[in-house]
């Protein structure tokens, strides 16, 4: 039990990382890595709303869509609670810490549609996991996306100060840089299957 | 005559002057994921240039009646609405599709391309200007996708839409179909496309980021404000 929640924690965070492997929050991922403070600050609040939408999403899925055999429903319902939710977020953080609203409020309205929530939540449902595996399972995805988002505003600073030949400046060159550190995850591929078989 | 220059000119908008991937950098997600096989690259240009036109339509059909202040959540339910029947035809139709696609088709609900287009375009324009602009922004979509899919499965697995090119099955560069070669191609098209344009595509310019769920910290001129503001 213990050491399947280890795998699947360690997996979503180095295997299959949400950002690096499967394409999802790429947005944030490229606009929000400039500085070390914004991608730690975006991680975190990816991290944190991931875990509050899957200890929501789930139970609906199980206790309300299911039961009333109303399983198509589940984007259209999912991308609603999960708005709601972030809105619902940042009220409270405003009314009872303005100084965690200064620090990480202000990148919540920015996950609302971040589609690396919603595959989350989607993702929890059609792999089958229970309740706690779900949790766990976004804990590892969000781990992931801020080890990404901190690799990658630590390689974007040294671009900064290099000299990219003309066509490739902006966003050519930041995607080629992804796709190095994509290829560096792409060599822990098999890693963790190894160390638990 | 004029008017229909107009609504050709808004038909070919989408295709190429503001082509949603190379031009506008919109729904780089689906981008990236779709395009290591031509035909997933395909059916997922098709099933966003679905959705989009249909929501595109009813967006400018409603845009009077929708309130200002809760547009947004209209419009993300409106889209999902359509995603959902598009998975359903999806599922149904082409089985195999469907399971290639994934997870991504359900997220064409939070792609950047529809909400986008909702906010900038239908929201403010007729139904008919609306639809074309949904259609031409759709086949943009797919002809960018597909192009993109043909380089990485071409030279990536030898192969074109699954019929396989005997004379390259030794020169296979595996990397590209993988997850790296996509950012890598991308990265290497935008270059091109920028290059050919001599820099002088709008480059996001004509495009309000309003949308756009990390708007407020990217590139675009919008941001820049931003981002001053902050010095």
């Amino acid at each position: 039990m213990f050491k399947t929640l280890i795998v699947i924690l360690l997996s979503s965070v180095f295997v299959n990382n949400y950002v690096l492997s499967r394409f999802l929050g790429i947005c944030p991922f490229l606009g929000v890595s400039k500085k070390l403070n914004q991608a730690v600050g975006m991680g975190v609040s990816v991290t944190a709303v991931m875990l509050l939408a899957t200890a929501v999403t789930w139970p609906i899925q199980y206790l309300i869509l299911d039961r009333l055999g109303l399983g198509y429903m589940q984007s259209i319902v999912f991308i609603l609670v999960i708005a709601a939710l972030v809105q619902m977020l940042e009220t409270v953080i405003k009314k009872f810490s303005p100084a965690l609203h200064a620090g990480l409020g202000v990148y919540l309205p920015l996950i609302t549609t971040n589609c690396a929530v919603l595959g989350v939540a989607i993702n929890n449902i059609t792999d089958g996991y229970n309740f706690l595996e779900s949790m766990v399972s976004s804990l590892g995805c969000g781990l992931g996306f801020l080890l990404a988002m901190v690799l990658f505003s630590g390689l974007r600073s040294r671009i900064d100060e290099s000299e990219v030949p003309g066509p490739f400046k902006g966003l050519a060159v930041t995607l080629i840089a992804a796709s190095f550190i994509s290829l560096a995850f792409m060599g822990l591929a098999g890693i963790v299957d190894t160390i638990f078989k | 005559m004029s008017k229909n220059n107009n609504c050709m000119s808004v038909l070919t908008n989408g295709i190429i002057k503001e082509n949603p991937v190379f031009i506008l950098i919109l729904g780089t997600c689906p981008t990236l994921a779709t395009t290591n096989n031509v035909v997933g690259a395909f059916g997922m240009g098709i099933a966003a240039l679905a959705v989009l036109f249909c929501s595109n339509i009813l967006i400018s059909l409603l845009r009077h009646i929708i309130p200002d202040s809760v547009r947004i959540p209209c419009y993300i339910v409106i889209i999902a609405g359509f995603v959902t029947i598009v998975q359903m035809l999806v599922q149904a139709f082409f089985p195999e599709l469907y399971k290639m696609l994934g997870v991504y088709l359900a997220l064409i609900t939070v792609n950047c391309i529809i909400l986008g287009r909702a906010e900038m375009f239908a929201s403010k324009n007729s139904v008919i200007r609306s639809g074309l602009d949904g259609l031409g922004m759709g086949i943009g979509f797919t002809l960018a996708l597909t192009a993109m899919a043909t380089i990485r499965e071409v030279f990536g697995s030898a192969s074109f839409a699954g019929i396989s090119i005997p004379f390259l099955e030794n020169y296979k560069i595996e990397f590209l179909v993988k997850a790296p070669g996509g950012m890598l191609v991308y990265g290497l098209l935008i270059a091109l496309v920028y290059a050919l344009t001599h820099g002088k595509a709008p480059m996001k310019k004509s495009f309000s980021c309003a949308t756009c769920p990390s708007a407020a910290y990217c590139n675009t001129a919008a941001c820049k404000k931003e981002e001053e503001g902050d010095k």
